[in-house]
């Protein structure tokens, strides 16, 4: 995928040469530098409507993908961080608070993946401990009591697998989530933009709706995790991501989210204005949609939609 | 998420026709003392596993026992093969093996007289692994348990998610904790037992949230697996890391009650449930 994706931005910085070079109304070239524009257009298509389920996962890791704190910019106004889980510690590896989108008040949670070591060792690669979940839970229950929607976005490796998360108690804490968030009052739009890892991506994920761009995954087990045990070799992992079906297609086939927001062309890392349009656009539709819904017609729904999650043979 | 430790319950059943070695203090058991301790070591008092329908003979009044969705079993939605085999004939030899549908057998039944519906985890059907169906037995289960305002109780014996129902499983955790939270709106008592083990997704979901949560002594539970956490932070980890003892001790169990004793203890328990 890397080696891919070097291509195609080496003919990109190539073109801004040759445009350099020439100027923009150097008419001889402009001829060619259409020509050009157009290969490398068909190219990154090439690369991009034939996505493995493996590079589809890299693309969802992609270091310089957005992520929470860049929709917290430029999707959403007026973000007032709320700290802390009243038990532990505030956890910056999930984070939240009230939001406006377009206008319209939420309660935003999502977890913080970082861009680079320095954030990320603070942020802790977006892998949420106890007190992460319960803060969310908190939150949540704040959204319901002043009736607020609450928007969550999903970006984690997984649940963090420590010590402390589990002398704390990381399994209770996603559990009482799962719980709760069945009955809460108000509507849930979750969207997964880049790794839904696990228990740790549905602890936040119990949605009304279920978004997913379109590079983004959500899968049981990470791909690694899996083939070391399924297969017993990490190596397998392309094969693993492969056979979960991890990808956002895969996901809506399976009947498990309700919509597939269309990364630009290049995927989100290449251009974040559009993405964070697509987005905006998808979760105020699905906001929309549970307007003058009431609590009980909400919980009910919420409730069908589980009940009716699974295959099995009878 | 998913992961049980296999050589664990190989080692169990590696002994000769007449002898045990038991697992923990490595003594040779007499099996028929064995099986007649109720699958518990008599001279450690180690709790190994046992099959769903001889725990619900451990828990319910003789004959008192019907169950619920006998028929339903594993699809394979996502046309999973493994290094070895498919799902689909995983499953087919799972379930001529143990004669099993599921990793999961649902019911109602009597407790000393209490009506309760249960929902028993066997962990010889794939490792105990939520699937599909699985999740599907305790939304109904549960479910009825809702209809009726009857108790309902599950004994959870799991590795966690089944990988070879891919994200299908994980939601599993979201469809049963949906159905157990309607329960509180009708003050329908819902209590977990934890046997060895819970671990993964189950832990993370029903099996921890429960009115009262109640483990077996010396069970495994928690939610990431011994190795990715000792690989995570580059130390060991204390013995009785994950037991009924560290879980009771930091605050995530009610109380610990041996095997023998479980059904009074369960009917204690109902008996302050007054409706
Ligand atoms: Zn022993």
């Amino acid at each position: 995928m890397k080696q891919k994706e070097t291509s195609v931005s080496e003919m990109e910085e190539m073109l801004d040469k040759l445009k350099a070079m020439t100027g923009a109304k150097d008419s001889d070239f402009a001829d060619q530098i259409a020509k050009i524009e157009k290969l490398i257009e068909v190219k990154k298509t090439n690369i991009y409507s034939n996505l493995t389920p493996w590079e589809t996962v890299q693309i969802a890791r992609h270091h310089k993908r957005p992520v929470l704190n860049d929709y917290i910019k430029l999707l959403f106004t007026d973000f007032i961080e709320l700290h802390g889980d009243r038990r532990f510690s505030d956890d910056r590896a999930l984070i939240g608070g009230f939001a406006r989108i377009d206008g319209q008040p939420i309660m935003l949670i999502g977890h913080n993946k970082g861009k680079n070591v320095d954030e990320n060792v603070i942020r802790n690669f977006g892998m949420a401990k106890p007190e992460g979940y319960r803060k969310a839970l908190r939150l949540m229950k704040m959204a319901e009591k002043f009736n607020v929607p609450i928007v969550t976005f999903i970006d984690t490796p997984g649940a963090y697998p420590g010590l402390e998360a589990e002398e704390r108690g990381q399994a209770e804490a996603i559990a009482r989530n799962l719980v709760e968030m069945a009955q809460i009052k108000v509507p849930i739009i979750s969207v997964v933009t880049g790794e839904g890892g696990s228990g740790g991506a549905l602890g936040i994920g119990v949605g009304d709706s279920i978004l997913m761009l379109s590079n983004s995954v959500y899968s049981v087990i990470s791909p690694e995790g899996c083939a070391s045990i399924i297969w017993r070799d990490g190596a397998m992992a392309e094969r693993a991501a492969e056979a979960l079906k991890v990808t956002a297609g895969s996901l809506k086939e399976l009947g498990i989210i309700d919509e597939i927001i269309e990364e630009p062309l290049g995927g989100a890392h290449n251009d974040y204005e559009s993405t964070i349009m697509s987005v905006k656009k998808a979760v105020l539709k699905h906001l929309k949609k549970y307007k003058g819904n009431s609590e009980s017609k909400l919980i009910k729904k919420r409730f069908a939609k589980y009940s009716n999650i699974g295959v099995f043979n009878k | 998420m998913a992961w049980f430790s296999k050589s664990k319950s190989k080692k169990e059943n590696k002994s000769s026709d007449i002898w045990i070695k038991c697992p923990k203090c490595e003594n040779h058991i007499f099996k028929e003392d064995w099986s007649n301790n109720l699958n518990v070591c008599p001279k450690c008092n180690f709790h190994s596993k046992i099959s769903a329908y001889e725990r619900i003979g451990l828990i319910l009044d003789s004959g008192t026992f019907e169950e619920i969705n006998i028929s339903i079993y594993p699809a394979d939605p996502l046309e999973f093969v493994d290094a070895k085999e498919s799902y689909k004939d995983k499953v087919a030899k799972t379930r001529k093996k143990t004669g099993l549908n599921e990793s999961i057998v649902t019911g109602v039944g009597k407790i000393n007289g209490i009506k309760v519906v249960v929902a028993v985890m066997d962990f010889r059907f794939m490792g105990g692994s939520l699937g599909s169906g699985t999740g599907e037995k305790i939304l109904q289960a549960s479910n009825y348990s809702y209809d009726k305002k009857i108790p309902f109780i599950i004994f959870s014996a799991s590795g966690g998610a089944r990988m070879h129902e891919g994200i299908l499983s994980l939601m599993q955790m979201a469809k049963t904790c949906a159905g157990i939270a309607r329960l509180d709106e009708r003050k329908v008592p819902f209590i977990s037992v934890l046997t060895d083990p819970t671990t993964g997704g189950v832990s993370a979901s029903y099996a921890m949230v429960g009115d009262l949560n109640i483990a077996e002594p010396g069970a495994l539970i928690g939610f990431a697996g011994r190795r990715v956490i000792e690989n995570t932070i580059k130390q060991k980890l204390p013995d009785d890391f994950q037991t009924s003892e560290y879980l009771l001790e930091h605050g995530f169990i009610d109380f610990i009650t041996n095997r023998s004793e479980m059904k009074n203890k369960l009917y204690q328990v109902l008996s302050f449930y007054n409706r």
